[in-house]
């Protein structure tokens, strides 16, 4: 028998290249005769752009050319929307305003471009970007969420009668009739503010078009290579098949690297062709800043009715999404929420209805998280205002109303971003939540070790928290596997690769099947030369969904090897075991043949080619899920705060997670650590601050406070669960987002509890010291 | 079109010599002008980290640096470490503990740690998340980084 890798923490392909700094990533890709883009952006949030003088930037030595809306015609019209609007749900209203390429008449967010610069240099392109003079005529900025939809608000899309984007209302039994009954009912507003991404790669791309082959190369770090390929020949009239997208070594996508159809690529594609040279632009960090999208940024009002013993009856949330300038990525974020808000308790009656405002902000779209964050911090905000009102213990009162794990399949009766009925196909939430107990020593910290440290005046809270991880959504992903002459296996997916570890997890998934070692598995991911079909890397779906398609393809071509080998070797297929890159006869040490001969042998040069057969030993095989797999969790946070200058410190964090059947658990391990990384930065570091005016606050690592080393816990303590989905062969769930969703809830919560002798309340995520200091202070009415 | 300064570099051992304008950054003299594409650039403005490199063997951020004051130094970059078929002790060890994901800020990383350990043969974690903390990562949340340089300083102490 082969030795097992799939379920196996194996050391990374990808890492030696990558160490010994020989990955190519974006900026290292140079061509001949290549020139350098660059971008004038508005300093206003909202203003007419009533002329532009780009003359001395034309005139300065090195410039190739200065770009405004009126060079660019017909492609100065709003892009395609990236993500189908909501019809599924009924009643659902919505406006679509997407991106356009670069502003003509008007600008609406502060860094929306006006002009671009193509040059000899790069230095070249951003000094001409100051020789560029727009003539703005200012408007007020649409900022705060409620008044931008209060009558006679100032409009971002003057074409419409509101800064209303979008409205879903969703409901599940009857919140109304639940809260009738119940013995408590409590209402509160809750903040949650915008985040980065902040991948350390910046966004950029390379396009090279050769005119003789008719021939478009474009070299991005997009986690969607698919829709960018497909986006730029539909908008060129080229097929398909004359654009090829290759993924790069990618420094971190979390997100924002999804979109397409962004100034970027819809411009310097033409201008590539236009010039008939390559262009490369590469944005620094101030841009993706102003112009790469972020999110979080929602009010919640929110109620929850409970009986008095703590069992929840029923839920409302009414809250406004921040959708920024326009909506490309349409209501991905705030349809998370809305699953998000109650999937791993037992809620029988839930309203939940979405406003989604257009603002003078940065366009919103999914950042590690995507909605369900914010959904996440909101119930187990009020569970903990809950237990505060009823004087019940924090996690006794999530026990009680948790699923319980016979429960499954459970319908949700609320249509997520998928646009089908959530369903939580397996799970143990009872068992995360205490399995986290036990491991926080949750009893012996209240009854022993904050009891102390209180008496000697410290502040000490614990936070826990329970979450899902809605992963592996649809429409499909596909995958082809290729046996090479030279004895070892190429897999090629559609999905792109932004550090997850697939070049070794999907090798391990086909290498599981035939038999060989993992180092021998070449993965190509996110070349459309190489595979031409999928949807991206986005919503914790890559593993679940390629991974599962890469699992169908082996199977495929492992069949095709042994059928082959069959008849080579004079041996039924039953007895016959692909193992260390042979097939072999079982019981017969030596009567084998390799599987770079069999590839050769299943490609016949000459001679006769039997009706049906396929060449190679080759397959493809896509998948996609009817319905999302839900990966799971709970965790639990010590905070100990300094009450003199509100500077926390987390002493203990403990995460019991639950993503299935792990391929890699020392890449799942990483991926959770990232997460909480995040959701750390979400709780108390990180915020991107727009002032009333629009303007960015935050627009570099000067004033966006990017967690680091010392912020973080001496140690991020891990349990697994696993239980296996069902919806796929391999039982697996996503991961990508783990972390980041329930940290900032957990923390808050630990924040309240370490300043119980304030009697503090804080609904908000993105503090920092002097946010609590405040807080603080109003509570004890100062 | 400013006026071009000659300058003298010797980068990982081996003498440069090139004329430049003096406003050119040191990480990208290293990146497009020498064609060393290890460094990586993160921020552009001496935060993040990720083009950190030896100067005269002490750890700098490249890109709030010209290549005019390179001018008569050595320089370090991370491609002076290992290979990827013989990795330097802490490589390995990077690759031992996953402390890499997207491996952008991980040259930054590295070059940080190789000046720090050579000072610091046994650090506590402590002194570890100390050392790193001018260092962004958005993938790892710096633990497995932390097991890493504590194995990479066994792994150094054995070979010395």
């Amino acid at each position: 028998m082969a030795e097992r890798v799939f379920h196996k923490s194996i050391l990374r392909n990808e890492d030696p290249q990558i160490l010994a700094g020989k990955a190519q990533y974006l900026d290292d890709i140079e061509l001949p005769g290549m020139l350098y883009a660059a971008f004038k952006r508005s300093d206003y949030a909202h203003a007419r752009l009533k002329s532009i003088d780009v003359s001395e930037a034309k005139a300065l030595p090195g410039v190739i050319g200065v770009y405004t809306a009126e060079d660019f015609g017909d492609l100065v019209k709003p892009g395609p929307l990236q993500v189908p609007p909501p019809t599924a749900i009924k009643g659902a209203t919505y406006s679509s305003r997407t991106l356009m390429p670069i502003a003509k008449d008007k600008v609406r967010y502060s860094g929306e471009p006006v002009a671009v610069v193509i040059a000899e240099s790069r230095y070249i392109a951003e000094d001409a970007c100051d020789y560029i003079y727009p003539d703005f005529e200012p408007l007020d900025a649409v900022i705060d969420l409620e008044k931008a939809l209060q009558p006679g608000a100032t409009l971002v899309h003057e074409d419409l009668p509101s800064n209303e984007a979008a409205h879903v209302v969703q409901e599940r039994g009857n919140y109304a009739e639940a809260a009738a009954k119940a013995d408590v009912v409590i209402k509160k507003k809750i903040y949650v503010d915008r985040v980065a991404a902040a991948a350390l790669e910046n966004r950029g791309i390379v396009i090279n078009w050769d005119e003789k082959a008719q021939m478009m190369t474009i070299w991005c770090g997009t986690q969607s290579p698919i829709t960018l390929r497909n986006a730029t020949a539909s908008r060129m009239g080229l097929f398909e098949n004359q654009v090829r997208v290759i993924t790069p070594f990618t420094g971190g996508g979390f997100g924002p690297k999804i979109n397409t159809s962004m100034p970027d690529d819809v411009l310097l594609t033409e201008l590539a062709v236009r010039l008939n040279r390559p262009i490369k632009w590469y944005e620094d960090r101030r841009e993706n800043f102003l112009a790469t999208t972020s999110e979080r940024d929602q009010v919640h009002y929110a109620e929850i009715a409970l009986t008095k013993d703590g069992k929840i009856l029923g839920f409302k949330d009414v809250f406004y999404h921040n959708s920024g300038a326009y909506d490309p990525y349409m209501m991905t974020v705030p349809l998370n929420t809305q699953t998000h808000t109650v999937s791993n308790y037992n809620i029988p009656n839930f309203y939940t209805e979405i406003t989604m405002v257009f603002t003078n902000e940065m366009v919103v779209t999914p950042v590690r998280g995507a909605g369900r964050p914010q959904g996440v911090f909101v119930m187990e905000r009020m569970i903990d205002a809950a237990a505060r009102e009823l004087k019940m213990d924090v996690a006794e009162i999530r026990r009680v109303n948790l699923i319980q794990p016979d429960a499954y399949p459970v319908s949700t009766g609320i249509i997520g971003q998928d646009f089908v009925e959530g369903v939580l196909d397996s799970g143990d939430y009872p068992t995360a939540l205490a399995k986290v107990m036990s491991m926080i020593d949750y009893k012996k910290f209240r009854e022993e070790i904050q009891p102390k440290a209180r008496a000697e005046g410290k502040h000490l809270g614990i936070g826990i928290c329970t979450f899902t991880e809605g992963t592996g959504v649809g429409p499909y992903e596909g995958a082809k596997i290729t046996v090479g002459g030279n004895g070892k296996v190429s897999v090629a997916t559609g999905v792109a690769t932004q550090g997850q570890a697939h070049y070794t997890s999907f090798a391990q998934i086909a290498a599981e099947q035939l038999g060989v070692e993992v180092k021998d598995v070449k993965v190509i991911t996110g070349d459309t030369g190489a595979f031409a079909w999928g949807a991206g890397t986005f919503a914790s779906r890559g593993a679940t969904v390629a991974g599962t398609a890469i699992h169908l393809a082996a199977v495929k071509v492992k069949d095709k090897a042994l059928k082959l080998a069959s008849k080579i070797l004079e041996t039924p297929e039953s007895e016959l075991e692909l193992v260390g890159g042979y097939v072999q006869v079982a019981d017969i040490p030596g009567k084998k043949i390799s599987l770079g001969e069999l590839a050769s042998m299943a490609n016949p040069m000459r001679g006769t080619f039997p009706p049906g057969a396929e060449p190679g030993l080759e397959a493809v095989a896509y998948y996609g899920p009817p319905y999302g797999a839900t990966g799971a969790g709970c965790m639990a946070m010590i905070l100990d705060v300094d009450a003199e200058t509100m500077k926390p410190k987390i002493e203990r964090l403990v995460i019991v997670h639950d993503c299935g059947i792990p391929i890699n658990p020392m890449v799942v391990e990483g991926q959770v650590h990232g997460g909480i990384q995040m959701g750390i930065g979400n709780a108390f570091f990180e915020k991107v601050f727009y002032d009333e005016t629009g303007q960015l606050l935050t627009a570099s690592f000067m004033d966006y406070l990017f967690p680091q080393a010392t912020d973080m816990p001496p140690k991020i303590e891990m349990g697994h669960i696993e239980t296996p989905s069902p919806l796929n062969p391999l039982g697996i769930k996503g991961v990508g987002e783990a972390g980041a969703i329930p940290t900032p809830a957990a923390f808050t919560q630990a924040l309240e509890d370490a300043l119980y002798d304030t009697g503090v309340e804080i609904m908000e995520s993105n503090l920092s010291p002097s946010k609590v200091y405040s807080y603080v202070m109003k509570a004890k009415g100062a | 079109m400013t006026q071009l300064v000659k300058i003298n570099v010797t980068v990982n051992g081996v003498p440069y010599e090139r004329e430049v304008e003096p406003r050119l950054l040191l990480s990208d003299f290293i990146r497009h002008d020498l064609k060393l594409t290890g460094t990586h650039v993160g921020c552009e403005h001496g935060l993040c980290g990720a083009c950190t490199i030896l100067f005269d063997g002490q750890s700098v951020r490249s890109c709030i640096m010209f290549a005019v004051m390179a001018d008569g130094h050595k320089i370090e970059t991370v491609e002076s470490l290992g290979t990827p078929e013989h990795l330097h002790p802490l490589q390995e060890a990077f690759m031992e503990k996953h402390a890499l994901q997207c491996g952008f800020c991980t040259p930054g990383f590295l070059m940080t740690l190789v000046d720090y350990l050579g000072d610091n043969k046994n650090p506590t974690d402590e002194e570890i998340r100390e050392a790193i903390d001018g260092n962004y990562c958005r993938c790892t949340g710096y633990e497995n980084i932390v097991e890493a340089v504590k194995l990479a300083a066994k792994k150094m102490a054995a070979h010395s």
